[in-house]
């Protein structure tokens, strides 16, 4: 598996750290109901199709990404910086 | 005996092959080692024989069908403890119960520590697994080498110190123990109905009224969701989230060999792990590929570490020719440990969550699991695989002390 790194291009899945679904990026309110935190912290989707998932490129750039992935098929159809869609995401709300 | 003697002619089908029925008193969903299990012991002990398990494939072919094969009950923390104590006690009763040969071998597992913090952290774990009622012995260098010549016990990175043996652990045929309680509940009248797949559950006014497949409508009073990697999916049909994540399990054969390990070898730092089938195939396994994945097959890096890891530890086995591998889809919770309990929906159950180490719980998680179908109460050793645990943060059990999150277990 290689995924492509927006600022570094195709690099081997070794180069990367997995962090999990990109549920993280939406952090609650601290004092949000416990229900909103176990929704944040613990409870996943866990789709057996296309899925957008946190990765850092720890051993390259150190970016964050969102990289959108099919767990079926382990194709990635789309990778972008982690503080790209974060900035899209406050300008949203 | 009979049929040992004349050729091998006579043999039937162990099971049944039923038509579904529009209803029954409880639906098992999948037919794997732990849906077998529990439809086994719902009529064994519960007298709950008008029950059905349906599977989307053929019984016992997913996890069950392909695993390492290991059996223990070594696990140091309240909740996982007691649970595995039952569990591996039933399986040295298994072959009595069933009457049916499923190969359980207690060769012996024996935890490798390379250090002397390590060497502390496995006293503790012996002595938790004796208080637990089980049997741990703590092998000096000496001692290992006695078991285990073969290994580099003078490897510059990771050097034996010692290592604790596990006498009851061992290994047991896989497809067998599928085919032991597949037979077992058959012949108590409970339908196995395969080729079968639930498309959705008939939930009203928050009780569960039964299933829809692609056989059909079935009615249920009580339902239970035994489907591991697929967990998400099915409690989705139900309207649940659950916090799981599937991911990818890789392990490899060889080709089969004379009798070279006589026991199962654990490698922690190594992330690797080995036995030998009774066929003589070195079977062995090291981590998790770390992403989410349906594929069951993992990628090469993690087939290159796992290599790796035999090598550095035993060096012997570098001329074995790999014949396969396959990866696995494994239901991983955050804390690394499974659920057993009832959902928001009455009469609506889950088993799952048993994320690498759900083979040694088969007997144990169905016993249990078919004890809180059928009373509705949490059976003793598996009365803190709670859903809620997540969201209290109350009674999580993280064995290797990593945190309760996703993506460390």
């Amino acid at each position: 598996m290689r995924i492509e790194c927006p600022m570094c291009g195709s690099r081997d899945r070794r180069e990367f750290y997995y962090q999990g679904a990109a549920v993280m990026l939406a952090r609650p309110d601290p004092q949000a109901h416990e229900a909103d935190w176990e929704a944040y912290l613990h409870l996943r989707e866990n789709p057996a199709g296309p899925t957008r998932e946190l990765w850092q490129h720890d051993g390259g750039c150190g970016a964050w990404l969102v990289v959108t992935r099919d767990t079926v098929s382990h194709q990635i159809s789309d990778t972008q910086l982690a503080a790209d869609v974060k900035r899209a995401m406050g300008k949203a709300s | 005996m009979r049929e040992g003697l004349t050729g091998n002619k006579g043999w039937g089908p162990h099971w049944r092959n039923p038509e579904p029925k529009a209803e029954y008193d409880a639906i098992i969903i999948g037919g794997g080692g732990h849906g077998l299990s529990t439809a086994y012991y719902l009529a064994k002990n519960h007298g709950m024989t008008n029950i059905a398990v349906l599977e989307k494939g053929y019984l016992g072919g997913g996890n069950v069908g392909r695993n390492t094969t290991i059996v223990r009950a070594n696990y140091g923390q309240q909740g996982n403890s007691e649970f595995y104590s039952h569990s591996l006690k039933l399986w040295e009763g298994l072959e009595e119960d069933l009457n049916y040969n499923a190969m359980h071998s207690a060769r012996g597992l024996i935890n490798l520590f390379h250090s002397d913090g390590q060497r502390d952290a496995f006293a503790r774990r012996g002595n938790m697994m004796i208080n637990q009622g089980d049997d741990a012995e703590l092998l000096d260098r000496e001692g290992v080498r006695h078991l285990l010549p073969y290994l580099d016990f003078d490897n510059i990175r990771f050097p034996v110190y010692g290592g604790l043996l596990h006498r009851r652990g061992g290994t047991a045929r896989h497809d067998a123990v599928a085919w032991g309680y597949a037979r077992g509940a058959d012949q108590r009248g409970v339908d196995l109905i395969q080729q079968c797949e639930v498309t959705g559950i008939d939930i009203e006014n928050g009780q569960v009224r039964g299933v829809q497949t692609t056989r059909g409508a079935i009615r249920a009073k009580k339902v239970g969701i035994v489907v591991a990697g697929r967990s998400g999916q099915v409690a989705a049909m139900a309207g649940m989230r659950l916090p799981i994540e599937s991911h990818v399990l890789q392990a490899f054969v060889t080709e089969g060999l004379k009798p070279v390990i006589d026991h199962v070898v654990s490698f922690g730092m190594g992330h690797f792990y080995i036995s030998q089938s009774d066929k003589g195939g070195l079977v062995f396994g090291g981590d998790l590929d770390f992403y989410a994945s349906y594929a069951s097959r993992g990628n090469m890096p993690m087939m290159e570490h796992v290599m790796e890891a035999g090598m550095t530890l035993m060096p012997m086995i570098g001329k074995a020719k790999v014949l396969r591998s396959w990866g696995g889809i494994m239901d991983m919770t955050p804390d690394g440990s499974p659920i057993i309990d009832k959902t928001d929906t009455q009469g609506l159950f889950i088993d799952c969550g048993w994320c690498y180490g759900g083979f040694k719980a088969v007997p144990g998680s169905g016993f249990s699991f078919a004890h809180l179908m059928a009373t509705g109460e949490h059976h003793a050793p598996a009365a803190r695989y709670r859903l809620d645990r997540f969201r209290t943060g109350r009674g999580l059990m993280d064995e290797e002390a990593t945190g309760s999150q996703h993506n460390l277990h």
